[in-house]
């Protein structure tokens, strides 16, 4: 009877608990951080941490569509880090030649992901040990593209990525070079951001809503499962795993723009992959499978970077930092597991 | 029907994996040695001073992959083995004197008691829980050492453990075998090896068949921890001294090797001498790489090719189908 009476939101919330804990959990943090920092509430500060989230954000992202199946992408920070060697190659130039760059990159991000697909699928070797090897011939490639750390970007795209909206704007020449009254309200949104949640939009959402987007977290529920029910499994998974390149494509060629060169550096990489997998669960998405979305792992990435945010506001010791974030990601996992309290049988415990 | 000389296929599920990769350690040798041979004129490959020099430096790998192959066993993963194995290795020297050895048990020990802890009380992800402890623990020897190279030193034991030798043999091959006799006996005739076994194929059925589960997943990950923070002190013994990020580069290559040597990554099944034959597989292919000048790019690029390949060969899982 009360379900029945129960409005929308009231069902969406119960059914997204955890999410909704998670934004609010990042407003409030978000917000103290505003108010402790000296300029703070400026598009300026909004600029510096869109930059710095949205590498990592793509990536939780890439990361969450093999979770989502049950599976795990170890490589991909290593194909953020291929497609930045590349992109600091091909895009240097202007015009179609940046058009060509930037599609070559995805191209090349999208590429490497269905290889990890083709080979879990048709080799039926496990993601986790699959893409720790593809992983490493990754890193292989970029090494080869950039021996050392180099290149050059084009120094418009730089300005205009990396920037509010009004100096895209003003570099791509639209809306009276950014200075139009109605775009006034807006200009001083970060690019970064915008391009981030373009990417949600236009890439997750659909996905998610797909027959293939489905058949990945009926995957992750039960394979088995799924295969009874006539969903195509095969394309499920390698649509995971080349969905998952993208965005770490997506994420390696900001990479290159806002840092306007390639750096094929091993450990970044693998930290990258590891901090992936932290946002992803931070986010809500079970590495079980079959429940979450890649919008949580991007709150999952910005609770991460907003506590390394506020180290900076709060003068804890430096020395502290590596502490303090391990903590925190202990803590929200361990949080999480609450529930295993209330569990009567032992036997639900084994899944 | 041709059979193949070696008959591969008469032999069992487990030892199939160590055949190949045994198999593959000789043609590494052979075509390391064809290259020496047309470059220099020698065949330092086939050396015993040399093969004994890859074994000791194997040894710390072993020794650690010995740890990780249990955790694996019962399907979890220890990713906290990294800073471990340097926290083993910086409390070590940082103590000093008779008290280095059991300081960097106890490091192991306590770690593997809070990753048991999660894995088992909390029911976490050990992919993820471990990983929150590795970061913890990289956070607390940061805090520890002031963010600094330690300027501690190795003491007298650990250098004769890891360094020293007997007979022109390196200790640090005694330790690597008189833990891997410990881990196979462990496994193959022990109620708790069984329990791992059993644990990993169905850790319900082992539940209900009456295995004390939750004390098999916490000794599995303290014999883990406790290994990686052994290797620590060894590898400190070894270069006389512990450094920041000195056990970054040993848990992939642990999994690696571990994984070659047959042992499925969703645990259950695997026997203790494939992972010794995937630690020597792996040492030997690094150090045939770096004596052909390989550049990393190269290096990277075959040590991911061969994984897959060995794999693709023995390591292909099952189509579900139901």
């Amino acid at each position: 009877m009360e379900h029945k009476n129960s409005s929308g939101f009231s069902i969406w919330f119960r059914q997204n608990t955890g999410f909704a804990v998670i934004v609010a959990l990042f407003s409030v943090v978000y917000f103290l951080y505003h108010m402790a920092h000296p300029k703070g509430f400026s598009s300026q500060v909004l600029i510096q941490n869109s930059n710095e989230v949205f590498a990592l954000a793509t990536l939780a992202m890439a990361q969450t569509v093999p979770v989502l199946m049950g599976g795990l992408d170890l490589s991909v920070g290593a194909v953020m880090t291929l497609v930045d060697c590349l992109a600091s190659h091909v895009l240097e130039g202007t015009g179609w030649s940046l058009f060509w760059g930037i599609l070559l990159c995805l191209a090349a991000g999208t590429l490497a992901g269905l290889f990890n697909g083709i080979i879990v699928v048709y080799g039926r070797i496990q993601p986790i040990i699959a893409t720790l090897a593809t992983g490493a011939i990754y890193m292989g490639l970029a090494l080869f593209l950039r021996p050392i750390p180099g290149g050059k970007i084009n120094e418009d795209v730089n300005w205009a990525m990396t920037n509010a909206l009004a100096d895209f704007a003003e570099t791509v020449g639209i809306f009276d070079d950014g200075k139009a009254a109605w775009f006034q309200p807006i200009a001083g949104i970060p690019s970064a951001l915008v391009l981030l949640i373009l990417v949600a939009l236009i890439i997750w959402v659909p996905f998610r809503r797909s027959v293939t987007g489905r058949t990945v977290y009926a995957i992750g529920s039960s394979e088995g499962a799924a295969f009874m029910s006539g969903l195509n499994i095969q394309r499920g998974k390698l649509a995971a795993f080349t969905l998952a390149g993208l965005f770490a494509g997506i994420g390696g060629i900001f990479m290159a723009i806002q840092t306007s060169s390639g750096n094929a550096d091993i450990p970044m990489a693998g930290g990258y992959t590891l901090s992936s997998i932290a946002s992803v669960v931070i986010g809500g998405t079970s590495l079980l499978g079959g429940t979450g979305g890649a919008i949580g792992s991007i709150f999952g990435t910005l609770i991460l970077k907003v506590i390394s945010f506020n180290f900076r506001v709060f003068d804890i010791a430096p020395l502290l930092q590596p502490l303090f974030e391990g903590l925190v990601l202990l803590a929200a996992v361990s949080l999480g597991a609450l529930s295993i309290l209330r569990v009567k049988n032992q036997l639900e415990l084994f899944r | 029907m041709t059979q193949s000389p070696l008959s591969f296929s008469r032999l069992s599920r487990d030892d199939k994996p160590i055949a190949i990769a045994a198999l593959f350690i000789i043609v590494i040798l052979i075509a390391g040695t064809v290259y020496t041979l047309s470059r220099f004129g020698s065949a330092p490959l086939l050396s015993p001073g040399y093969l004994i020099q890859q074994l000791q430096i194997g040894s710390f790998l072993g020794i650690v992959a010995a740890g990780m192959m249990l955790v694996i066993l019962i399907s979890q993963i220890d990713l906290s083995v990294p800073w471990t194995l340097a926290a083993g290795a910086m409390m070590a020297t940082a103590v000093g004197g008779p008290w280095a050895l059991p300081v960097a048990l106890l490091v192991g020990i306590l770690v593997g008691l809070v990753n048991g802890f999660g894995v088992a009380v909390l029911r976490i992800p050990s992919m993820i829980f471990t990983l929150g402890v590795n970061a913890v623990m990289r956070g607390l020897m940061v805090a520890q050492t002031g963010g600094f190279a330690p300027q501690t030193k190795a003491t007298e034991l650990m250098r004769f453990l890891a360094a020293e030798r007997t007979f022109g043999i390196p200790h640090a091959i005694f330790v690597w075998i008189a833990i891997s006799i410990a881990i196979a006996i462990l496994l193959k005739k022990t109620a708790f090896g069984r329990a791992i076994y059993a644990i990993g194929n169905k850790e319900a059925a082992a539940y209900l068949s009456g295995v004390p589960t939750k004390r098999v997943l916490f000794i599995a990950f303290i014999l883990c921890s406790t290994l990686s923070s052994f290797a620590g002190l060894l590898l400190a013994g070894y270069s006389t001294k512990a450094y920041q990020g000195m056990g970054d580069a040993y848990v992939l290559p642990a999994i690696a090797a571990v994984v070659i040597g047959g042992t499925n990554i969703l645990g259950g099944r695997g026997r203790y001498l494939g992972t010794v034959v995937g630690v020597i597989l792996i040492v030997l292919l690094n150090s045939v790489l770096s004596i052909m000048e390989m550049p990393e790019a190269g290096r990277q690029i075959i040590y991911g090719s061969v994984i897959i390949a060995m794999l693709l060969v023995y390591g292909r899982g099952d189509k579900v189908t139901s």
